[in-house]
């Protein structure tokens, strides 16, 4: 399959920030691509990079085998859809999806029918005649992605585009959104904070901080496999335990990442069955949260390890001695140093 | 306090009273004041003059509009209309590179230069800026001697051959008319532009380029229309004032009047009211039209 987008050493300063520090990525044709990452670590600035609306300090980037350097966002076969929308007010909805076709030369008739085209993909071709102003924030979401998915674009860039949303309608465009992705090919460059989102819509994951890759890869790879002690803390909420605990559980002495639903509880002194590991702990707090209950619990040793298990099973409650228990392969080595 | 804090709840339980409290002043003023003696004042163009007396007959008629269309008096009429429109034309052609530059690019220090630079020449009486021009536009003024410096002596002379328009001098021809009334109004099409520009997020025009929009496009179909508004705007001051000023044609221009200077001589010296009102009444119109015709254009479409 052919590289949609091509990073190689890229970095974008503004001054002594540097808000993209030499990533080097390739996001495949046809591909679901989540950049996700806390605020400022250069998420935005990345699809503005692509995009065309900055250019890289040093680097160099292809679209498509096209070298982008110097090549105006109008001339890209690329569109954004921005977190604010960015919907013309002075325009209905209609004029606002053909505005690219519009922009091209296309003839009214012809604009006017493919856009009423693009409203119906997003569920509403009945709104043509409104102004923006006039929708809510979840219909301005569908119209900035006809808007965008009218001109046939190779890429999709998405910033955000969900932020605004409720929860309930954010779900429900998620799984749009991504139904539209598989039935149209195009490769979506998709940037969150929301880790949930990231995981469950995307192919690949790009992990940011402070303008750096930190890892690239599956949903599975990340959440199971971070490689860094940040990944581990930011995606999910992973246990991220000591070099010496790795190396107390036989393992060598770096940072490890323990899932909080891999683990069990036994009692006290129970000793973990063939093939598991175990540390004593005490629960500090428990919290009933429905279908699972969360304890904290610490090890003489002072590791702070979170667990989750379905609550038909809680039978423990605070200031209980406990066994902790998990498999030895759900005991993560992290690579990478911090 | 206690009195003050019941005041504060009873306005909060009734916050009608308080919009009529605070909206009571300006209404009575507009209304009562403004216009009040607006409409006695215009009112008295449906009557007309005695020819041998002098005096006011107060019957109802249309005769004191029809000699407005009297050639002298069109003559006026139209000699304003199209000094105003290019005035106003003019002032938009050179205030709009201002405002979008103020609007985008300036920031901190460099916005606060604009807005002095902008608002400085309101600062200093409007008699004393029209006296200043009529030196620099004089026969022996400041743009002569420059003229000649720059051995332009004879391109100054060209365009003041140029018939209705030039004249002996600048500061007695239409274009040094001209000149002085764009100087003049000309922070009034800055301000609203400049308020209207700095309204257009900068994420509008990243989506228009990013749809394929070249920035001409981009100009035509978002940036311009969005700032209409604000130059519409902009407009109404520039062309209502050079239509109703009689200060700068008397010092600045040939004698031809404008239709400031016609309602000031008629009211006062002539004493004949009712064609003053009259005259009065053709920049009201004209507005309510241009107003109109620019509403049908869809120029409040971005409001
Ligand atoms: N035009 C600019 N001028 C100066 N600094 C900038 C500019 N744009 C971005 N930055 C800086 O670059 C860094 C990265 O910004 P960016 O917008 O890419 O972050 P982000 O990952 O999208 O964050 P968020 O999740 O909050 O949107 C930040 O420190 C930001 O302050
Ligand atoms: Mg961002």
């Amino acid at each position: 399959m052919a590289t949609a987008v091509s990073f190689q050493k890229i970095s974008r300063y503004f001054g002594p920030v540097r808000a993209v520090d030499d990533v080097t990525l390739d996001i495949a044709e046809g591909e679901f691509f989540a950049m996700l990452g806390p605020s400022g670590s250069g998420k935005t600035t990345c699809l503005r990079l692509i995009a065309g609306f900055e250019q890289p300090t040093s680097g160099h980037m292809e679209i498509f085998g096209v070298t982008s350097e110097g090549v105006p966002p109008y001339q890209r076969n690329v569109n954004t859809v921005f977190q604010d929308y960015a919907l013309f007010p002075h325009m209905t909805v209609l004029d606002n999806v053909a505005y690219g076709l519009m922009v091209k030369g296309i003839d009214k008739p012809t604009r006017h029918r493919k856009a009423l085209e693009a409203l119906t993909l997003v569920a509403l071709g009945s709104f043509g005649s409104r102004r923006p102003s006039q929708l809510s924030g979840g219909q301005r979401q569908r119209v900035a992605l006809a808007r965008a998915l009218v001109n046939e674009p190779k890429v999709l860039l998405l910033d955000e585009p969900l932020g605004a949303l409720d929860l309930k309608l954010r779900e429900q465009m998620q799984v749009e959104l991504k139904a539209l992705q598989r039935n149209l090919g195009i490769t979506f460059v998709f940037v969150t904070h929301d880790q949930g989102e990231a995981l469950s819509m995307a192919d690949r994951v790009a992990i940011f901080n402070d303008g750096r890759i930190v890892q690239v890869g599956s949903p599975e790879d990340i959440y199971e496999r971070p490689n860094t002690k940040f990944v581990a803390d930011f995606v999910g909420s992973s246990n991220v335990l000591s070099p010496a605990f790795s190396k107390a559980a036989g393992g060598p002495e770096k940072w490890a990442s323990l899932r909080p639903e891999k683990i069990g509880i036994l009692p006290a002194r129970a000793k973990p069955s063939p093939g598991q590991q175990g540390a004593s702990a005490k629960i500090i707090a428990a919290h009933y949260q429905g279908s699972v209950t969360r304890f904290n619990t610490r090890t003489a040793n002072g590791e702070v390890i979170n667990v989750t298990v379905p609550s038909s099973l809680g039978k423990f409650a605070e200031g209980d001695e406990i066994m902790l228990h998990w498999p030895k392969e759900a005991l993560h080595i992290m690579a990478g140093e911090a | 306090m206690s009195f003050s804090r019941s005041v504060s709840n009873t306005l909060f339980r009734h916050p009608n009273w308080f919009l009529v409290i605070l909206l009571a002043p300006p209404l009575l003023w507009l209304g009562v004041a403004y216009l009040g003696s607006l409409s006695v004042f215009l009112f008295h163009a449906f009557f007309s003059i005695d020819e041998f007396s002098g005096f006011i007959k107060y019957e109802l008629t249309l005769a004191t509009f029809a000699e407005l269309f009297r050639l002298s008096n069109f003559d006026v009429i139209i000699r304003s209309l199209v000094m105003a429109t290019a005035v106003t034309l003019a002032s938009v052609v050179i205030a709009f590179p201002f405002a979008y530059f103020a609007a985008r690019y300036a920031r901190g220090k460099w916005k606060a230069l604009f807005y002095i630079l902008v608002m400085l020449p309101l600062w200093s009486s409007y008699l004393v800026k029209v006296y200043a021009w009529k030196l620099i536009l004089a026969k022996e003024g400041i743009i002569s001697w420059l003229a000649g410096e720059l051995h332009l002596t004879w391109a100054l002379d060209a365009l003041l051959a140029i018939p209705v328009i030039g004249g002996p001098s600048l500061s007695i021809s239409f274009l040094g008319t001209f000149l002085v009334f764009v100087y003049v109004w000309l922070p009034f099409m800055i301000l609203p532009t400049q308020a209207a520009l700095e309204r257009v997020p900068v994420s509008f025009i990243d989506a228009s380029s990013d749809l394929g929009g070249t920035p001409a496009q981009t100009f035509r179909h978002v940036i311009f229309p969005l700032a209409l508004p604000g130059i519409i705007a902009g407009s109404i001051f520039t062309f209502s004032l050079t239509l109703g000023d009689y200060i700068i044609p008397q010092i600045i221009g040939n004698s031809s009047y404008f239709l400031g200077q016609a309602v000031y001589s008629l009211q006062g010296t002539a004493g004949n009211i009712p064609l003053a009102a009259a005259f009065t009444v053709v920049p009201i119109v004209i507005m309510g039209f241009y107003l109109a015709i620019a509403k049908r254009m869809g120029a409040f479409d971005a409001l």
